[in-house]
């Protein structure tokens, strides 16, 4: 075949979307979606780059930098991770419980709030700069002498559409868990939670007659990282409210007084909340992918399991009580909430991530020799990116520390965006790799060269940039700050020219991904399954 | 007394380290697993005793620093600590509202910055001529935001806010607002 027939047909002709089940069709819509979102984000976190080596405000003014920035982590958590996330578990839980998934329709109308709400509060953010960061500190998300109170209407509704999708996807979670499919044995629905949530693991630490785990260590950590996204979009829609109540107040001609909300406590429990996700689900989610992805490229059982399952839901505990390391720098705050949450708790969360860390090299090891295959490598980058950025995170959440690098570079460098890059997005790459042939039906990668590029360039951009950005911090760098004087030019060229690797990474995957499947296959993934079932994979 | 730039300087030797140490480990890993070879096992008495060493590494990092810099203790205890001098700093309006147009410090003086802001949450931050950071802390509405801090050595530091407040915040600077003299 050539170019122009590989384009339009895929790697030899091989994809034929007309075989793919609803399942399979529903799952490569988030991944795609997801994809084009990671891209977006991708740009937009380019565009800052450049911005924050010369700031060209007659081109890009700061309302319209800070629009982006704003932008740019939801993109990149609601419009791409969640997205990848949801679709590749809402197919990986009925997969590995061998049943169907609870609700398809459900499914379906997660995929189209998800991906739509998030295209809601960009475009309400880019075109009226609506911009109080994610953060929101109060009251800022309600000071209209900044902001449009339009752009923060339409703003909020569209995260409040992503926080609806999520908790359609929860509800698909946990009844595929527990419910009993037409013509099988009736399920033990409460045992099946007990062991999704790992009290079964603790229970068999502790126990000599250690009992057979109902639902696999992946399962187990897909629904102990479900609770905390169940919560977190609780607390997220509960905060959109609270501010639409202010936004619907101004339109109607009344100015709320913003003194009745005590910052410190808004602070307080919005930080709980945005934690479930930043130090919760997001460490259980990759500890259970990692877990996945050492199974199946090995064959092998999970190295010291009981542990790795106990580790889960300690991580519970964890992740409900470690929020206060963001408010270090607050005097308000308690000081026995900076040295027990902040210091300490945050501190296990060292552990319950290295003890992912090494169940996940050792059950390779048990394995070899292995062959250097897309997911491995990508498995490894995505390892190597939690040992960095862990313990970056760890030293900025110390009393001492957190007073000389708070709000730097070095926290949305080193920790953050090596965390997500480098962390989670390797891991995510990893499983698409992986599942890549299963979700196809046995398509093939069109060049390997390329997923090689994208390996390499992924990996060195995303941990240049984050180590440029670090350097930058502990010079005194802060984020969400333009420097107009080219203090920290030097670091900031070279933070964009490893930012241009990870752009180039991507361009490599997308176009090896199209490639692969061709234009008439990604037309075909958008359109209706001709199956009418319910099965995950062809007969 | 140790300064900010000190500890960082510590930071950044102890991090890089870590950071080469672990990427040749991960490197070497990905090299080996290819090779055959016996199929080591790993007994459950190592897993235990890396649990051991990241409890250890978790706890102790917070000990040393309490035990190394001085702000730390300091500022858990600084309700029961006199200060030298007190300056009260208010903001409205992304305006840092000063007592005087240049704090003056005596070196050695332990001084307390007490900050409020009349509207929303902001950072208030010290920083040397050559851009890195003395000190911060947040600044919230409706408390009183107090830092306290030990000056040893003379210089002459500019007051950023440290938070962003909304693009009307990128201008809040005050140029060499503190000085401190023999």
């Amino acid at each position: 075949m050539n170019f122009i027939q590989t384009l339009i047909k895929g790697e030899q002709g091989l994809f034929k979307p007309d075989t793919l089940t609803p399942m399979q069709k529903m799952t490569l819509r988030f991944v795609v979606v997801g994809l084009l979102y990671f891209g977006l984000a991708v740009i937009e976190g380019m565009i800052m780059r450049l911005y924050l080596v010369k700031p060209v405000v007659s081109l890009v003014p700061p309302e319209q930098f800070y629009g982006i920035l704003t932008a740019h982590p939801l993109i990149g958590i609601f419009g791409s991770t969640y997205s990848i996330v949801f679709g590749a578990f809402l197919f990986l839980v009925p997969y590995l419980m061998k049943k169907p998934l609870w609700s398809i329709k459900l499914g379906n109308a997660t995929f189209l709030l998800v991906a739509g709400g998030t295209f809601v509060f960009w475009l309400s953010g880019f075109i009226t700069h609506y911009a109080p960061l994610y953060t929101l500190y109060w009251p800022l998300p309600a000071d209209f002498t900044q902001f449009s109170v339009w752009g923060g209407t339409f703003f909020i509704v569209g995260i409040a559409l992503v926080m609806l999708g999520t908790v359609f996807f929860v509800i698909n979670i946990f009844a595929t868990i527990t419910y009993t499919p037409k013509g099988m044995a009736k399920q033990p629905a409460g045992a099946l939670i007990a062991s999704a949530l790992g009290l079964s693991g603790f229970r068999n630490l502790f126990s000599k007659n250690k009992k057979e785990h109902l639902v696999s260590l992946p399962v187990a950590a897909i629904a102990r990282g479900t609770i905390d996204a169940a919560l977190n979009s609780g607390i997220i829609l509960f905060t959109g409210v609270l501010i639409l109540v202010y936004m619907i107040a101004a339109i109607l001609g009344y100015n709320l007084k913003h003194s009745a909300i005590d910052a410190l406590l808004y602070k307080n429990w919005f930080w709980w909340g945005l934690d479930l996700i930043a130090d919760g689900l997001v460490l259980i989610f990759v500890a259970g992918t990692w877990y996945l992805i050492a199974t199946m490229i090995t064959g092998k059982k999970l190295f010291m399991e009981n542990v790795a399952r106990a580790a889960l839901f300690v991580e519970l505990v964890v992740s409900w009580t470690v929020w206060s390391h963001h408010l270090m720098s607050d005097q308000a705050q308690p000081g026995i909430l900076k040295v027990v949450s902040g210091e300490m708790v945050t501190a296990f969360e060292l552990i319950t991530q290295g003890l992912a860390f090494f169940i996940t090299l050792v059950t390779l090891w048990s394995a070899r020799p292995l062959k250097m295959s897309n997911p491995l490598k990508f498995l490894l980058g995505g390892l190597l990116g939690f040992a960095l950025a862990v313990p970056a995170g760890i030293i900025q959440a110390d009393l001492g520390l957190n007073r000389i690098l708070h709000n730097t570079q070095w926290i949305v460098g080193p920790h953050v965006h090596v965390a997500v890059l480098v962390g989670l997005t390797m891991t995510l790459y990893s499983a698409i790799y992986l599942l890549f042939p299963i979700l196809t039906n046995g398509a093939k990668l069109y060049s390997e060269k390329l997923a090689n590029i994208h390996f390499w360039a992924h990996l060195l951009g995303g941990i240049g940039m984050g180590a440029f950005m670090g350097m930058a911090g502990l010079q005194g760098m802060l984020r969400r700050m333009i420097y107009f004087d080219g203090e920290f030019t030097v670091f900031m060229v070279l933070a964009a020219l490893a930012g241009s690797l990870i752009l180039l990474g991507f361009v490599a995957f997308f176009f090896n991904i199209v490639m692969s499947v061709g234009l008439n296959g990604v037309i075909g993934i958008l359109m209706p399954s001709k199956l009418k079932t319910k099965a995950l994979l062809p007969k | 007394m140790v300064d900010s730039s000190m500890v960082l300087m510590g930071q950044t030797v102890a991090y890089t380290l870590y950071a080469l140490s672990i990427m040749s480990l991960i490197g070497w890993f990905a090299y080996r697993i290819t090779k055959s070879g016996k199929g080591m096992v790993i007994k459950p008495a190592l897993f235990y005793a890396f649990f051991g060493l990241l409890v250890v590494t978790g706890v102790s990092l917070h000990i040393i620093t309490h035990e190394t810099i001085p702000w730390k203790p300091m500022d858990l205890n600084r309700a029961t600590i006199k200060a030298d001098k007190t300056f009260t700093i208010s903001i409205v309006n992304h305006k840092f509202i000063l007592p005087n147009k240049k704090m003056i410090i005596k070196k050695g003086e332990i001084v307390r910055f007490n900050v409020t802001s009349d509207d929303l949450t902001y950072g208030f931050g010290l920083f040397r001529p050559d851009n890195s950071m003395l000190f911060q802390m947040q600044v919230l509405p409706g408390y009183v935001n107090d830092v306290l801090w030990h000056f040893d050595r003379p210089g002459v530091y500019t007051i950023r806010s440290t938070e962003y407040s909304g693009p009307n915040g990128i201008g809040m600077i005050e140029k060499n607002a503190v000085e401190v003299i023999e």
